[in-house]
Formats: C-alpha cells, structure tokens, sequence
C-alpha cells in the first residue's frame, strides 16, 4: 500500500533517499585521501528508515538520533554544504568542525541532538515531548535508534516515563541485528521488540526498513494515532547494513556475518526498490536519472566547497563552552 | 527585604521566586512531591504550582537526567533533585558526555539550562555510598558549573543565580546546613564564579567550600581569641572560579590551608593547592596544608566515621603548624556541634 503522502512527493521521497545514498558513496570514495578525519557511521541500506521516518513528521517535530546519523541529517535538512564542511573539519560545518560525524544535528530544522553514546539521545526526545506537553503544545519528539540501543537501560527508562506521562514520542528502532560485530542471537535475552514492549502503555508497530513505502505507512500510521490519544509508539524496522561498523569499507570477509547474494542485496537495497516501484508506476528512467544527476552536481560542489573551505582557528577554540 | 530563614527555607524562597518569574522554571526528582518534600525545601510547592511544576519522578537517575537535558534544549529550565550526591553517579553519562559538550559541539547554539541540586550526605551512619561530595568530579569537565553554598544567603542567591544560568549547574547541598539558620536578603544577587571573603585576616588564608567554611569559621574564631587572624575565603563557586581574590589574599598572609569537604588525592584542594602554589610561590612562607576525609570509603560507624572527616580542630591544628606556633589548648572547645542537632534516620 501507498500512503497518499508518498503519493503527493514520490519524487521527493526519491531525491532524499538518492542524496543520503550518494553522499555516503562521495564519503567512501574520498575517505582514503584522509581529509575526512571524523569517524564514520554510514547508512547505506538505512535510507528507507531515514527518509521514510522524516517525510511522516509533522512540522515542528523536535528529532534526535544516534550516531549513524548521516541519513537523518540528510532527509530532515536536505542540504550538504554544512554537512560536509562538518566532516572535513572546516569552519563551514554546521558546528564549525567541533561535532564531527557522530554529532552532526541542525536544530534550527528540528533535528536537536544525536550522540556517539549508544541509547543516550532517546531520554532526551522524551525531555523534548515533556517540553511541548509542559506547554500545552501537540508537538511530537522522535528518537531513532539502533537495535542495540534496546540493551541499553536509558532506553527502559525513557519508555517507562514517556508511557507514565502519556507523551508524544515516536520511538523509532533501526533493526540490524548487529550491534557493532555482534549478531542479535548472541545480545538478546527477548523473543522480539514487539513483545518485550507491549507490556509498556505504548502503540506497538512493526515494518519493513527496505521499503520506504512501509516506513512511511507505519509511522503514519504511529503519529495519527499519537495525535489522537496522546501516548507514545514504538515502530521498528529491519534494515540491512552493507558496510562495517564505522569506516567505508564492507567486511563481509571477516566471518562474523555472511555476505548476500546479488539478489538478496537488491532487496536489502531500499533505493534501488523504490527506484523499482517509480518504474512500475510509470515514471519515467530519463526523470530519475536527472534527479540523481542533480543531487551529484549538488553533492560535487559541496565537496569541493568544504575541501577548499578555512579550518577553525585559535580564535575558535575556546568558544561556546558555556552559553 | 530581609528575614531569617532557614537554610531548606532559603532554597525554597529561591525556587518560589524564580517559578513565579518564568513558567518555564520546574522541578523534578525522585519522591520531590511526597510529604518530606525533599528535608523540608518543596513546602507549600506542590500546593502552590501543582503537579506540572512540581513533579515526581521514577527512580531512573539517568533517564530522567537525559528528559531535564532534553526539556532544556526546548527551553525549559529544569531544576532536577536528588537526595544525595551519591546517587548522581547513574547520571553521569547524561551530565558529562551530553549536558557539558551540547554548548561547545553545536557551536554555541544549543544551551542547556538546568540544575541538578543534590545533597552531600553528613549525620550519623551515612556510610559509603550516602556520603559523597564530588564536587571535584563535576568541576573536571568543561561545560558543567559547580556551586556549593555554605549559608541560607547564598543557598538563595546562588540558587536564583544557578536557575538564571543557561548552562548545566550542579547544585550541591550539604546536609549539615539544612540545620543552619541565618539571616537572607531576597535581594541579594550573587553571580556564580567568584568566591567569598568571610572573615579577613593578615597570618593565614583559609580556603574552604561547603561544610568545611562553617568549620573554617570556628577555626577563626578559635585562632582569634589566641591573636591569629585568619583570612577565610568560601570558594562557593568551584567552576568556574575567578581565583584572583585567592590569590591576592595568599600573596597577603604567605600561608594558606585549604580544607576541602572531600578526599585530597585530585581533589579540589588539590587544585587550589596547584593555583597557589603556582601563582604565590614568591610569597609563600611554608607549603600549603591540605585537610580533606581520610583516604578510605567513608565508614558507617560513628567512631571511624570522626576518625574520616576533618573538622575545625583540624584546622587550628594546621594554622599552628604553619605559624610555627606552640598547640593551642583546645580542651574548653565543642567540635561537630551540628551531629548532635541531627535526628534519623536520613
């Protein structure tokens, strides 16, 4: 099923997640020039779970997030001059160079916080959706999180809490099966999110991470009904990670997981199944391929920006410590 | 307008003041709305701001530390309570790797407005894990300010100071001073980051936070009587600190003490042992003393626990050795006169 927002901006949906495909593809290929001095969390195979969470929002969604971050970053802002003047370091960062991949955020488009420390964004986005019930607001929070960040007891708490107060959250969980180099059957003591969860006062959701069409269905479907009856949601999505842990390389050769088949890899891809969809629909392959053509040309420029771009000075050392 | 208030009294007014000026003021902790009202320092709160504004919470030390975070970057100002110290270790996490780091790695444009009050806990019997101060723990990491009151004035002033701060204070209330009446001016305003003249004096410098300022005053008293006037400085901000008045009292007296409400291994005396020493070297006459707890957890039974913390004794102890001077006789002197105001069992 299509939801009728996907309706309204296939090409749109399709864009972002073409963005946040081929900025990870640029990092890769410019990671062994070691100017990208940042480690890096990428997401490709994440972009359905990226893009489809953020086009579900509502405006004014206060955002956080974890630190495989690039394609949240991406699908909320849609830009890439900051993004990576941030990673090569340079004052045109969104943070000047002081953040780095793993705090990469923008909060001027609502994405607040993300973290290198597993689970300790998702207490913030329930602080975020006590904020909009203190003032009386229907403003939703969303945290996103890896599978991992389950083990992690904030997370308990968080959910404890926001049940308890009957809040706005949208916790979103970014199912891999692998928290770093570890398979979840060696992690986990539960039978599935699900139903470790549904003891808690939350709407329960599950879908599938490869389809964008899923996500954006499930959230939707999570956020309508949280606007409704203020209580939060649990969605999780399975997703594929294509690449090691941190850094641009597959390691499918160190044993720890086995590598897909050509046709398994086609559909974990979430880009190239969309792309499949468009196709099928009607549109035409010309069209997509100008849209990818853009978001190259855009991606280009920022590179080369952010490359020839000023580092931090001394000047810049010591600001911002407090506020 | 002035009124004698005690020190839970005083936090209190500060609380009631700041919640009254800005909606956006609130508190929150662990069993903060129940019939104690954290000794004493919520009443009348629930009553007067409801349970919005005066919420308890789970016993979820880190989670609800990351929701005051949270709450914070949407511009709230969190005031979250705990009862001791102690159990603040379940949210470092939260204070040191997010709270202190939002400002710097966003570039300045986030801030987090929060306060954590917490209480050092001191009676009988606290024992190991009901004890602690770690002030010097908190002050190690850029981006977190540190306070510690040592009378009802600045228990109000700095409260309303710490509140009115963008950044993350951590708030530490001794349990001793919860018995301490004093005098408060509501008007009073007190900046965070400098330090206290209490006494002034020309032999010795008494640096002293928290607790150990009530103990460093008797001292004083002590010492006068016998024709030694000490300098006693209450360092009630820990960081940030604007050490100059330290250090132009040190370059004065040429000796110092510095009596901490901690353990002295990377402590904060060791720190302002380092600044002075650092910084007065031309004119110190002796080596700076340093009186802290004993080098072990704090233990729970009454005559180890004498034997761990320091007291204004200590401190004469130190000015005479200093000064060279023969022991004053201290027979006719009550120490810990607090211990026998406390009541159980918390």
């Amino acid at each position: 099923m299509v939801s009728p927002k996907i309706l309204v901006e296939p090409l749109e949906t399709y864009r972002k997640m073409v963005l946040i495909r081929l900025s990870q593809e640029a990092i890769i290929r410019e990671y062994h020039k070691d100017q990208i001095k940042t480690p890096v969390h990428l997401g490709i195979g994440l972009e359905g779970i990226s893009v489809g969470v953020v086009q579900s929002l509502p405006p004014n969604t206060k955002s956080f997030g974890q630190l495989r971050n690039h394609g949240q970053y991406l699908a909320i802002t849609g830009e890439t001059d900051q993004f990576f003047g941030e990673l090569y370091g340079k004052k045109t960062g969104m943070s000047g160079g002081k953040a780095g991949s793993m705090h990469i955020a923008s909060p001027d488009y609502g994405l607040v916080s993300n973290s290198g420390i597993v689970g300790s964004t998702i207490s913030l986005a329930v602080g975020a959706a006590l904020a909009a019930k203190y003032r009386g607001n229907n403003g939703i929070a969303v945290a996103m999180f890896g599978d991992s960040a389950f083990e992690e007891g904030e997370f308990w708490e968080s959910l404890n809490f926001a049940c308890l107060h009957e809040l706005r959250v949208l916790f979103v969980c970014e199912d891999n099966d692998i928290a770093v180099h570890t398979p979840g059957v060696d992690r986990r003591g539960f039978k599935s999110f699900s139903e470790a969860v549904k003891g808690f006062k939350c709407n329960v959701f599950e879908g599938d991470g490869t389809d964008v069409c899923s996500v954006i269905e499930v959230c939707s479907q999570a956020i309508s009904s949280m606007l409704a009856n203020p209580r939060p949601a649990f969605v999780s999505f399975r997703w594929f990670r294509f690449l090691e842990h941190v850094g641009p390389n597959t390691d499918f050769d160190i044993g720890y997981r086995s590598k897909p088949t050509e046709s398994e890899t086609l559909g974990f891809d979430p880009v190239h199944n969309y792309e499949s969809l468009l196709i099928s629909q009607g549109y035409a392959k010309e069209t997509l391929d100008r849209i990818r053509r853009d978001v190259e040309i855009q991606i280009d420029q920022s590179i080369s920006d952010a490359v020839a771009a000023d580092y931090p000075g001394e000047e810049d050392m010591y600001l911002g410590v407090f506020s | 307008m002035i009124r004698t208030l005690s020190f839970p009294e005083a936090l209190n007014l500060a609380m009631v003041h700041e919640m009254e000026s800005n909606d956006d003021v609130f508190v929150l902790g662990v069993d903060v709305p129940d019939h104690k009202r954290h000794f004493g320092s919520g009443i009348g709160m629930l009553e007067q701001f409801g349970s919005r504004r005066f919420l308890g919470s789970p016993l979820s030390e880190a989670g609800v530390t990351g929701i005051a975070i949270g709450a914070a970057l949407c511009g709230l100002r969190p005031v979250h309570v705990h009862a001791r110290a102690d159990f603040v270790l379940m949210a470092m996490n939260q204070l040191v790797n997010m709270a202190s780091t939002k400002s710097y790695i966003s570039n300045g444009r986030l801030s987090v407005p929060m306060v954590v009050r917490t209480m050092i806990g001191r009676s009988w019997g606290q024992g190991p894990q009901h004890s602690k101060s770690m002030h010097s723990v908190f002050a190690h990491f850029p981006g977190l300010k540190v306070v510690m009151p040592s009378d009802p004035q600045d228990g109000y002033s700095l409260l309303r100071s710490a509140i009115q701060d963008n950044n993350p204070v951590i708030f530490l209330e001794h349990r001793w001073l919860y018995d301490v009446v004093g005098e408060v001016d509501d008007d009073l305003q007190v900046p965070l980051g400098d330090c206290k003249i209490l006494k002034t004096g020309i032999d010795v410098t008494i640096l002293s936070c928290s607790w150990m300022s009530v103990e460093a005053m008797q001292a004083a008293a002590i010492l006068s009587r016998y024709g030694v006037e000490a300098e006693v400085i209450d360092v009630r901000t820990i960081a940030p600190l604007d050490f100059q008045p330290i250090i132009n009292s040190v370059d004065k007296t040429g000796r110092v003490v510095i009596a901490d409400n901690d353990w002295m291994f990377c402590g904060t005396s060791a720190e302002l042992s380092a600044q002075v020493t650092e910084k007065c070297f031309a004119n110190l006459k002796a080596a700076p003393i340093r009186i802290g707890f004993a080098p072990v957890p704090c233990p729970t039974t009454r005559p180890l626990e004498n034997l761990f913390y320091p007291s204004a004794k200590d401190i004469v102890r130190a000015v005479e050795n200093l000064m060279d001077i023969d022991s004053l006789d201290l027979s006719g002197e009550v120490f810990n006169e607090y211990e026998t105001r406390f009541k159980g069992p918390f």
